[in-house]
Parts: C-alpha cells; structure tokens; sequence
C-alpha cells in the first residue's frame, strides 16, 4: 500500500474473536479484523457502537472479555499498555500540562532510554509544523496546534500501530479538512499502521485506505472507501455512508439480460446489476444514491415519475425531493452543470442505470443508521 | 471611554442608565474594606504591640517601660535555641509524616473512592466535633503504658528500635518525643490530606492512560505526572502542616517530658506564667521570622525545580 512498508505481513495487527463485555452488557461482540502493516484503516460507527472500545483494548488501556490480539507473530494480549509498541492520540490530546511542547514529546523515547530523544522529538515537531514551539507550554498553544502535538507525541515512538481516537472530533470544521489532508499526508510519509476511530464518515472516506463501518458492537461491513459507498451490503451501511433512497421491491427470477436481474416496485420494472442482489432473498430494499438520479431519461433505462415537492438550491448542486406516487420522497442531488433545473410542483421522470442501484435483505430496518450522522 | 460617544445602556424598563466608571472602579477596592480592617485591628496593631512589648523592661509589679533593649534577641535566641530546633525538628517529622499518611488516602478519595467520597471525606474532618484538646487527651490512653499498644511495641521491638533512634528514652512511648510527633501528625493530618484532596481531585485520569500507552510503568507515571501535578496540594499541605505544628504546645505539654518542650510551650509559660512578656514578645517574633523564612525558601524550591 504504501512505498515504505516492509515485507507484507509481517507487522499486521490481527484480532480474533476480540471480545468485551461490560456486566452484562456486550460492547464488542467478537470480531475478528486483520489490519495490513503501513496501512491508514479507519472503525466508523455512531457513538456506542463499540469503536472506542475496541482501540482502547488494542491501545492495552481495556482488557478484553475474551479473544486475542496480535502484532505480526506477537501476541499482546496479556501485555500493559506500557509494553506494548502501540500509542494513541487521544480524543482529549491529554497532554501533560505541567510539561513543555518538547518535554511532552520527548516523554515516550525518555521512557525507553532514547540516546537521541531530543533530536528525533524536534524532528518530529518539524513533521507536524511545530518546528520552533517545543519551549511552549500546551496550554499556550490552540486546539490545532495541541493535536499536532498529540500526534507528534505518538509518531516519534515509530509504533507498530498509531491509534488516533476521533483527534479531529474538536477542532472546527475548516481545520478539520485541513487536518484530515494533513494526517494523511504523515501518514504516507512515515509509512506506519494508523487506526483511525471516527463517527464521521466523511472524514473516514477521505483518510482511509479501508473502513471497518461498526454498529451495536459488530463489523457491519469492511472495504475499501468506494466499495462500501457504491455496494453497502446492509441498510445501516447504505444510510450511515451518505444517504440512500431505498424502494421496497421484489426479485423477479429469471428475466433479466445477461448479468442483469429484474425487480418489481410499485409496478415498475427495473433493473439492477446481478452482483448488486444477495443471493437467494426475493423480498429487497432497492438503493440508489440521490447523486445517480437523473431528472429526465438521459439516466438509464430505470424509470419512476413523481411530483417536486421541494428545490433546495445550494450552488454547487440543487437537491429535490421528489413525491412517488405511493406517497415516499426520493431525494435527487442534481449537479450544477448547467443542466435544465425543475420547478416545484413539476412533474419529472427520474432515471437511473441498473450499475447504480444495489438491493438489500429487506428484513433489514430501512432506516437504521439514517440518523446518526454529525451527532457531535 | 470617549467623551464624544457615550455608552448610554439602557436597562430593561427602557431608560437610560448613566456610565458611571468611577463608581464601578470603586468596587474592587471597596470589596477589599471589611477583610483589610481585620487584618490591621487583628495582625497589624498586635503585631506593633508585640514589638513594642520586645522592647520594654520591667515587671509585671513596677510596670513596663519602652527601652530599645535590642539585645534581648540575643538573649532570647541563645537561651532557647535548643527549643527553636527542637520544635523545627518535630514539626518536620509530623509534616513528612502526614504526607506520607496523607497522600495515598488523598489519592485514594480523589481518585478511587467513587460514590463513597464525599462520606469518607466527612469521615476525614470528623475529629474536628471533637475539642482538639480531647483529642490530645485520648492519645494518652492510646500510648499508656498498660495499652496493648505499648506492650505489642514493646514484644514486636519497635520501643527498642525508638529507643536506638533517639525518639524515645525509655520502654515506654507515652512522655516521649515519640508521643509528640505523633500527637501533632495526627491533630494536622486533615491540614494535610484536604489540599492534597484538592489537587488530586483535579488530575485527570487520562493523562494517566497517556503516560501509560507511551511506556511508562506505574511508578514512572507517579513520578512524571501525579506527583508533578498534585505539587501545589503538596506544598499547601505541608505548609498548612508545618506552620502550626512548630508553634504548637498543646502536644508537647500533654504527651512529652521537661526534655521535649517545644518554642510554643515556653512562649506560654513566659506569657502566662513567668510574666515576662518582653522575653515572650520577643521569641514570637523569632519564632515568625525563622518559620517565614524557612517557608519562602521551601516554596522558592518547590516553585522553580520541581514544578518543572
């Protein structure tokens, strides 16, 4: 993944069966994860869905009910946090405030007896654009600058794994952005395992080389950023990443095109990818992202008419929401790339391409997840 | 404030309150009033008084008059120093050990003690409904000699080990600088444990996990963050401690001998007994003056090397 990883492998972090248990409360049903040395993984999920949870027992700060954790060959899961190659930025920054910038730094080399703490702290100072502030106090410092210096405190120990807790969770959104630009930037440069914890899946799409969405304690699904967007395989996926509009519909066997498989909603007919349907359900949640409507027929040969119910313009797009005839809104994200725009009250064709629509196990909650977003 | 353009509030009801930064200035200052009075008629004037008194000669019978008999410091400090001393010397071991008493059980109801705080804090104070004398007073049934206290030292060894160290004198615990310390360790212990309370309460338990995840064992987190960080409880403990114990006398009189009398037992009997309120006078201020010098140079340290 990254230039600078050594031979593959060997400094994986595997968990197996990692679970834990609060009383009788199950915060991480048993998971199994394995996360590829040098790459930028990130656990997303809503408040309380275990992500937390699951850092802090690979950080060696909560011990597991049962399971296993391992780094390459190693096995950690007995070990204290302190024996452990593993640090973490956390959400608090918890600097040391009695400590210089520098001081604070310097503290995990000085720990293990360092010779060449000093130099390797500035240069990590320097990494994180702090070069010259090592004399300051943390409390001297902004947010920002306090989370650079969280994460040059962890990085300058050159750890198997770097855990980041939601690090960017209080900084405003401008900084935020830059922030996100920034970590993977050293990142890439440094070449080590990050794992990063965040309820954001905007920010989890930027970063991450692969995401593991979490809820209620369980992988709902693991995969690449555009994997898990174009094919979440549960409604939780298909809502928390971005919103979805989801038909109820039902499989009809064996009528489709090469690849293709019908399905029937509202007496419509209308196609989907065959790889985009779990095998063997005929009762499915049909999805299609507002972005791959079409206003008109130029979309595909899916077709659905409904009334505009409401035009938000927002510069860069227009988003309508469009009344089906049984009484459901769709929600339609039209770029603004001079296109023709609806009025309100108009009656429109929305169209889409069978590749962009995905079907789910219609047992599912349709709108699990659909509002979590941005909850802090 | 420019003249040109006033700032006219205007209050609730509608109307307009004039600026009035003059009387506003004043606040501050007048907020200061009652506690400055208190401290001219109570410290100030008394401190005058005790000064003049230092310099008087005479006696109780023929009155006392102003002479600027400067060399009674001389003779107040050569003639007790050895009390001067001792008393430094007693207050110290009761500082050191009360914080040692002091500081796990401050720790322990910061940060452990959960729902049960705030009883064993109460539980902490507690022994103040009781007059301190009292107080004072059962620790002689606790060291008698009959107590099985006294006899498990004696059988355990530890009289013999007082004895080697020079706390006490005899098989006994009870008329002892042994007896001593331990009266003032506990009657301060609370001065203790409160501000280490304070601080400790403060330091977050995270800062803790941090230390850990960047390899520092428990001790080491002690030494680098707890211990840096609960400095300033520290040293308000051990100050709130060691002040009113070296001017002590309650303890010394009750559960010491004629060897263990400290500098507050003989400003008493000079005071009160002896009537010689120059020689008193005079050994309160010595008295002040060494406890406040030791203390700035205590505080200096603490403030430059450890909080770093």
């Amino acid at each position: 993944m990254t230039q600078t990883s050594v031979e593959r492998g060997r400094g994986d972090l595997r968990l197996a069966s990692l679970t834990k248990s609060f009383g009788s409360f199950t915060a991480v049903e048993p998971m199994d994860l394995t996360v590829p040395q040098g790459s930028f993984f990130a656990l997303l999920g809503p408040s309380g869905c275990g992500k937390t949870t699951t850092l802090r027992m690979i950080a060696g700060l909560e011990a597991p009910t049962a399971g296993s954790i391992h780094i390459g060959d190693q096995e950690i899961t007995a070990t204290k946090a302190h024996q452990r190659n593993v640090n973490t930025v956390f959400q608090s920054y918890a600097l040391f405030p009695h400590m210089t910038v520098l001081d604070n730094v310097m503290f995990g080399l000085k720990r293990r007896g360092d010779k060449d703490a000093r130099r390797k702290s500035l240069e990590a100072l320097e990494l994180v654009q702090l070069e010259g502030l090592g004399g300051r106090k943390p409390n001297q410092l902004s947010g920002g600058m306090q989370q650079r210096v969280a994460l040059a405190r962890a990085l300058v120990n050159r750890p198997d794994v770097l855990l980041l807790d939601e690090p960017l969770g209080a900084l405003d959104l401008k900084l935020r952005r830059q922030m996100q630009i920034e970590l993977k930037r050293i990142q890439q440069e440094v070449g080590l395992t990050f794992i990063h914890v965040t309820h954001d899946q905007e920010e989890a799409m930027t970063m991450a080389d692969s995401i593991a969405v979490m809820n209620e304690g369980r992988i709902e699904q693991l995969g690449d950023p555009a994997t898990l967007y174009e094919q979440p395989e549960s409604t939780f996926v298909a809502n928390f990443l971005g919103q979805s509009n989801l038909l109820r519909a039902k499989v009809v066997p064996g009528s489709g095109r090469e690849g293709i498989t019908m399905v029937r909603s509202h007496d419509a007919d209308l196609e989907v990818v065959e790889n985009h349907v779990p095998h063997g359900v005929t009762d499915v949640w049909l999805g299609v992202r507002p972005e791959k409507l079409r206003l008109g027929e130029s979309g595909g040969p899916n077709r659905l008419r409904g009334t505009v119910r409401d035009v938000s313009f927002t510069g860069v797009a227009t988003q309508y929401m469009v009344a089906m005839p049984w009484g459901r809104e769709l929600t339609v994200v039209q770029q603004n790339d001079g296109s023709a725009r609806a009025a309100l009250g108009e009656q429109v064709t929305l169209s889409w391409a069978a590749e962009h629509g995905f079907a789910l196990d219609a047992s599912q909650d349709a709108e699990a997840g659909a509002m979590v977003e941005d909850d802090v | 404030m420019s003249e040109a353009t006033p700032r006219v509030r205007i209050n609730p009801l509608g109307n307009a309150i004039p600026p009035n930064p003059t009387r506003r200035n004043w606040v501050p200052y007048a907020l200061l009033v009652p506690g400055l009075l208190w401290l001219v008629i109570f410290f100030v004037l008394p401190m005058i008084t005790l000064g003049s008194q230092s310099l008087q000669e005479g006696s109780v019978e023929e009155g006392f008059v102003f002479t600027g008999n400067i060399g009674i410091y001389a003779d107040a400090f050569s003639q007790y120093w050895p009390h001067m001393v001792r008393s430094l010397v007693y207050a110290s071991l009761a500082t050191v050990l009360a914080l040692l008493l002091g500081y796990p059980l401050a720790y322990f109801i910061a940060q452990k003690a959960g729902r049960w705080k705030n009883i064993v804090l109460v539980l902490v104070i507690a022994p103040f409904f009781t007059s301190f004398l009292i107080r004072t007073l059962a620790w002689k049934t606790i060291l008698s000699d009959n107590f099985f206290i006294t006899q498990w030292a004696q059988k355990l060894g530890i009289t013999d080990l007082l004895q080697a160290v020079g706390l006490t004198s005899t098989d006994s615990l009870l008329f002892s600088p042994f007896a001593v310390v331990m009266g003032l360790t506990y009657n301060f212990l609370p001065f203790m444990i409160l501000p280490l309370y304070a601080s400790l309460e403060r330091l977050d338990p995270r800062l803790l996990e941090a230390a850990g995840d960047l390899y520092a064992t428990p001790w080491q987190a002690f030494r680098r963050v707890t211990w840096p960080l609960s400095l300033p409880g520290v040293v308000a403990g051990t100050l709130l401690t060691f002040i009113p114990a070296s001017g002590d006398f309650i303890n010394a009189r009750l559960l010491g001998n004629t060897q263990t009398s400290m500098i507050g037992s003989v400003i008493d009997t000079l005071f009160l007994r002896v009537l010689d309120y120059p020689l008193a006078a005079a050994l309160s201020f010595i008295l002040l003056v060494v406890i406040v010098t030791l203390v700035s140079l205590y505080v200096r340290k603490a403030g430059t090397e450890e909080l770093l």
